[in-house]
């Protein structure tokens, strides 16, 4: 279960953590593919995993249940934890 | 406790009670919906199924439909996704589906043939109320929540005290966790109502209501009896007298030092004797820290922000404590201030951290007023007088000399003062090799080293000890800080 607590703040600013800088090359990084669980998003997302192998780097696979809701906060955290770059597949 | 919370907390939350039958919650944007339509005017006809419509209350065609107008009933019955069909038995709910699956809609309807027409399969749409600009909305309306601060959740894997330092929200040490329950728990601490405004907070001055101090107050570690020390606390330091804004961001080492009195402060357990500044009393811990964190966090006041200081202090975590009253020789700080010797009273200070007087061998009240006196003349600089304020915390052993001398209050005061008269060739720039100093044409003036009411008077500390403590202040006056007593509420 994960669980609720009140914001502190003033609330001036989101909650949510900043977004990371951009990595100058993809080589050794973990590159999580997460698959919205669209039709055929897994296709597009296969060949990306081709494409980044090729140029060194590590993949891991995520599904979100289904595209109709957000991810599941525990899998963003999964992902948050396991990789440094994430690419979403949009697919239709 | 925590069960009268929970019926708090859950007062609004009353579970609806449902028709028996079918049950679908609809909306008209939805194609998922709308391709169900069929569907639904099937079941009306053979099962009279209610139907919640979301948006359009003409949806769905040909059938009668309910108008969630205020998304009420959705959220009640924790809808996400339209369609949702839901079985029910004596008004409570036994089992649903989303979206669209045959299977699924026939097992639940027991109709062997529904929806032959129609797909297997087809996901159905987001519920209007967890529609990310209503959902809050939504909550504070049907939770029956008091609470208006916004919910961050914390997922299942992840620590929620490094959620915290994650967000800012820390001094540097872990916090608790501020749920809903501990929040209003920490709130039968107060009689003020949760939305009460009780200062606009510097630097950002940003209103702070009740709610918001309860919820800084549970991560700081209070109990519940020592929110209105937390309130009183700030409502004295977001004075424009006392300036909490200058006191952050000067590169002084000084901050809110909080001084309690009244029989409060022992009903609540605080400290005022053994190891008065240190650690191990959570009241005095947590008060001090309960406001820091809320200038922190409401006010926006960080250190590399607005939090200038070159040094800090430790105290700048938290520093409150309460006055020595019953062991006192002298009058308390409170009443001198003029609070009722019955009432209970906060006083901040803009104040560095504390340094020892040591004089172990003076039994006559005058050789150790000397002791005071020098001591008390170093502050900041021997050579800088009147711009800095001071608090005395005279110790048990001490207080003894003087009581048994005949001396009170203002008597050690009047001594004390009397022994920092400067003359001003001691004090003028470059005298005794000192750059520091006061200007040239002041060398013939004699010069006090605090204004008249620049000395505050507690008694503090640990029964063994020929001890007392001075904690110096920062820019005094208007131009400053002044302290300020307030009645504490409740």
């Amino acid at each position: 279960m994960s669980s609720i607590i009140l914001d502190p703040s003033n609330e001036r600013s989101v909650a949510e953590r900043t977004r990371c800088e951009r990595p100058a090359s993809l080589r050794g990084l973990s590159v999580g593919l997460l698959d919205i669980s669209k039709a055929r998003g897994n296709i597009f997302l296969d060949r990306m995993e081709e494409r980044l192998t090729d140029i060194g780097a590590h993949v891991v696979r995520f599904a979100k249940p289904t595209f109709t809701k957000p991810a599941p906060i525990d899998l963003r955290h999964e992902i948050a934890s396991q990789c440094q770059v994430v690419i979403e597949a949009l697919a239709d | 406790m925590t069960d009268t919370i929970d019926e708090q907390s859950n007062a609004g939350a009353t579970p609806l009670r449902l028709p028996n039958g079918l049950l679908v919650v609809v909306k008209r944007e939805c194609e998922t919906c709308a391709m169900v339509v069929p569907v639904l005017q099937r079941l009306v006809a053979s099962h009279g199924v209610t139907i919640y419509t979301q948006d359009d209350p003409a949806f769905p065609p040909g059938v009668p439909a309910i108008h969630d107008a205020d998304l009420g009933v959705s959220w009640h019955l924790d809808i996400d996704t339209v369609p949702t069909l839901i079985r029910v038995v004596n008004g409570s709910e036994v089992e649903r589906t989303v979206g669209w699956s045959k299977d699924a809609w026939r097992s639940l309807t027991g109709v062997a043939d529904l929806g032959d027409e129609l797909p297997v399969m087809r996901p159905g749409c987001g519920s209007k109320s967890v529609d990310p600009d209503l959902v809050d909305a939504l909550q504070a309306r049907f939770s029956g929540s008091v609470l208006h601060a916004r919910r961050v959740e914390i997922a299942d894997a992840e620590d929620e005290a490094e959620a915290m330092f994650d967000r800012g929200w820390t001094d540097g040490l872990p916090v608790v966790a501020p749920t809903e329950a501990r929040v209003l728990r920490m709130l039968t601490g107060t009689t003020r109502t949760p939305g009460d405004i009780v200062a606009i907070v510097p630097p950002d001055l940003v209103e702070v209501t009740v709610e918001k101090v309860a919820i800084n107050a549970v991560m700081a570690g209070c109990r519940p009896e020592y929110l209105p020390w937390v309130i009183a606390a700030l409502e004295a330091i977001c004075t424009s007298e006392f300036n909490i804004h200058g006191v952050l961001a000067t590169t002084m080492p000084v901050g809110p030092v909080i001084v309690c009195n009244g029989p409060g402060t022992r009903q609540i357990g605080m400290n005022s004797g053994m190891n008065v500044f240190g650690q191990g009393n959570r009241a005095n811990l947590t008060i001090g820290r309960a406001v820091q964190l809320v200038v922190r966090n409401i006010g926006g006041g960080r250190p590399g922000g607005v939090d200038r200081a070159t040094h800090g202090n430790p105290g700048k975590i938290s520093f409150c404590f309460a006055e020595d009253e019953l062991g006192s020789p002298f009058s308390t700080l409170a009443a001198e201030r003029g609070i009722a010797p019955d009432r209970n009273a906060v006083t901040v200070f803009a104040g560095e951290g504390p340094r020892c007087i040591v004089d172990q061998l003076a039994r006559d009240p005058h050789k150790l007023a000397n002791t005071f006196a020098a001591c008390l003349r170093t502050l900041h600089n021997p050579k800088l007088v009147l711009a800095f304020d001071a608090v005395v915390v005279v110790g048990p052993e001490h207080a003894r000399v003087f009581a048994d001398a005949g001396w009170d209050r203002a008597r050690l005061l009047a001594e004390l003062h009397a022994r920092l008269q400067i003359p001003g060739a001691d004090l003028v720039r470059g005298a005794h090799g000192i750059a520091e100093g006061v200007p040239e044409h002041l060398r013939d003036v004699t010069l006090a080293k605090f204004r008249a009411d620049g000395l505050l008077l507690v008694h503090a500390g640990g029964g063994a000890g020929l001890f007392s403590a001075m904690i110096g202040g920062w820019a005094n006056g208007a131009v400053g800080s002044q302290p300020v007593t307030v009645e504490v509420g409740t």
